[in-house]
């Protein structure tokens, strides 16, 4: 597994420019220039069950969710961050990407390190040290275990409209 | 305890007597807003629609205005796709290419009241806490879900309370003091709150107001609003004549996490920096840098009273040579009222040109991006590196002001210094 590291205030125009937002917006399109302005190697580099660690505001700006997409399309298996900002962290949920917010095991990671997340026990450990995250609210864990905001929504629609 | 204005708005809209900051609670907004991204957003849910059908058809408003006109058979089949689902599912707000800027459309057209919800598929939504609305950006996936089903979950946010005195001094307006604001608190100083407008807003004009909330998504924040006062009942009175609706505003011992003051005279022409919009600096501090490029419109800053100061400045006289100067008013009923009142001829005049309304380069799709090494100075919300074409350019952001000053003189300008 790779750990992709990268600084604060990743904003949406370098994890997916905005030069091709109304023109990429499935999984394969978005695939090819995920991180584009931000680390051309990305796209080519990445593996399913890679991590992001990043600094904080991961994900500001933009509400396109071309980025949210197209890493859950990727296979990332996380994203920590220090924190994230508000609407890519809803995107993020509702395409079912895991968002963990941890300042301190980002400060910890040295290249190399080996990054190990237990979702279970709400703690990541970062080259053998232990650090814990703040469990997700039901409501969003609802969401990411139903695999996305659509897929939960048609169960719930499914439920209350027959059909 | 007293209430902030998001506790008070989001119980209301719940249901429930009383709400927490960091509570879950389910809504049902009086407005959603999607732009070109509606052709992606309805296709992920194209078949549910057939099954379910459109939860309220008054819901969606729907304005076709990121890349118009239509660039390529591309976009223009995704403009196609968004007319046949107004059409099919009688969408009753809908504005085609060339009404204007979604964010502009909304308020003008009374879709967004006080004490209102209203989310959108854009993170500019967060415009209408000028008038009193509770509004804020979401995905395009919730924004499918909220088609099928008019209902979603929100976080009451904590909230940052701003007071502001005074007035502007000359050659200082509402986007200066965003920018300041932004600058102190960084591009995540209000993540996940609320930001509240108190003290005397009496020197700050609605358009203003406008400029301030649009940019609250630059510093984080879900939500900036204003109370109800004179100044908005003037411009409703305008735009949504005989509309009812009901102001909500903080109790006056509400909670805040942080309250901020700021003395209107003592702001400057200010300016952010590439590549991110904290990256705050006077004016002063970066004048003479050369430029190549001006722009004035967007959602920010694109309205009668950014283009009426501009041109004010550039009346009689020509931007320099090698500037382009671009001009995008923020919709149809804006560009008429510029032409009626001579503005538009005195921008062209000038030397400028005047593109339809609409998002234009802003977000990098299209009509005046930059080449690398090119250097723009932009009335809009957002400098990110590559956002307005090359990755290789700059982009600095000011005032309505500062840019037409600077398309004077094809160099950074102090405003103050060509009034």
């Amino acid at each position: 597994m790779t750990v992709f590291k990268y600084g604060d205030d990743i904003n949406t125009d370098l994890l997916f420019p905005g030069r091709y937002t109304y023109t990429c917006g499935k999984a394969e399109e978005i695939l090819p220039h995920l991180l584009e302005d931000l680390d051309k190697d990305f796209a080519s580099k990445v593996k399913p069950g890679d991590m992001i660690l990043a600094g904080k505001n991961f994900g500001c700006g933009s509400s396109r969710e071309q980025p949210a997409l197209g890493l859950k399309a990727v296979g990332i298996s996380a994203v920590v961050a220090k924190s994230f900002a508000r609407i890519f962290f809803r995107a993020a949920t509702n395409q079912g990407l895991l968002l963990v917010e941890c300042p301190a095991a980002v400060d910890a990671y040295a290249p190399g390190d080996e990054v190990v997340l237990d979702l279970g026990k709400g703690q990541i450990t970062v080259g053998g040290r232990a650090y814990a995250f703040p469990p997700l609210p039901p409501e969003m864990l609802a969401i990411r275990d139903a695999g996305g905001l659509l897929p939960y929504a048609r169960q719930r629609l499914k439920a209350t409209r027959g059909q | 305890m007293g209430k902030t204005f998001a506790e008070k708005v989001l119980a209301k809209k719940a249901g429930l007597d009383d709400v927490v900051p960091g509570q879950i609670v389910t809504v049902r907004p009086d407005h959603l807003l999607m732009h070109d991204n509606t052709s992606a957003i309805v296709s992920k849910v194209a078949e549910d629609l057939k099954t379910y059908g459109l939860v309220n058809p008054d819901l969606p408003v729907i304005a076709i205005d990121h890349v118009v006109p239509a660039v390529d058979e591309k976009t223009a089949l995704g403009h196609a796709k968004i007319r046949e689902f107004v059409k099919a599912y009688g969408v009753k707000h809908f504005f085609d290419v060339g009404d204007g800027v979604c964010h502009q459309i909304v308020v003008e057209k009374g879709l967004a009241l006080p004490g209102q919800l209203v989310l959108g598929s854009d993170s500019h939504t967060c415009t209408y806490g000028a008038l009193n609305a509770f509004s804020t950006g979401i995905d395009r996936t919730e924004a499918a879900v909220l088609l099928l089903t008019g209902e979603t979950w929100l976080r009451v946010p904590e909230t940052i309370k701003v007071v502001l005195s005074g007035c502007f001094p000359r050659g200082v307006m509402g986007k200066d003091l965003v920018l300041r604001i932004i600058g102190d608190i960084g591009a995540d100083g209000a993540n996940y709150m609320a930001v509240e407008f108190h003290g005397d807003l009496s020197a700050v004009p609605q358009d203003d107001r406008f400029t301030i909330a649009n940019m609250g998504i630059e510093m984080g924040a879900k939500i900036a609003a204003f109370p109800v006062d004179g100044a908005t009942e003037a411009y409703l009175a305008a735009h949504a004549p005989g509309a009812a609706y009901e102001p909500i505003w903080a109790d006056g011992d509400a909670a805040y996490c942080r309250v901020l003051t700021y003395d209107l005279s003592k702001l400057e022409p200010l300016v952010a920096k590439p590549h991110t919009v904290d990256n705050v600096a006077p004016v002063s501090e970066v004048k003479g840098l050369p430029i190549q490029q001006a722009y004035l419109g967007t959602c920010t800053n694109g309205r009668l009273s950014d283009l009426q100061v501009a041109a004010a400045i550039l009346k009689g006289k020509h931007i320099a040579p090698g500037v382009r100067l671009l001009v995008i008013p923020a919709s149809r009923g804006i560009f008429q009222a510029a032409l009626a009142d001579g503005t538009i001829a005195t921008l062209v005049d000038a030397g400028a040109m005047v593109g339809p309304p609409g998002c234009g380069p802003c977000l990098g799709a299209h009509q005046g991006l930059l080449a690398p090494g090119e250097r723009c100075i932009s009335s809009s919300n957002r400098n990110f590196q590559g956002r307005m074409g090359s990755k290789d350019a700059e982009v600095f952001l000011g005032s309505p002001l500062t840019v037409a000053a600077s398309a004077l003189t094809g160099l950074l300008t102090d405003p103050r210094d060509e009034i």
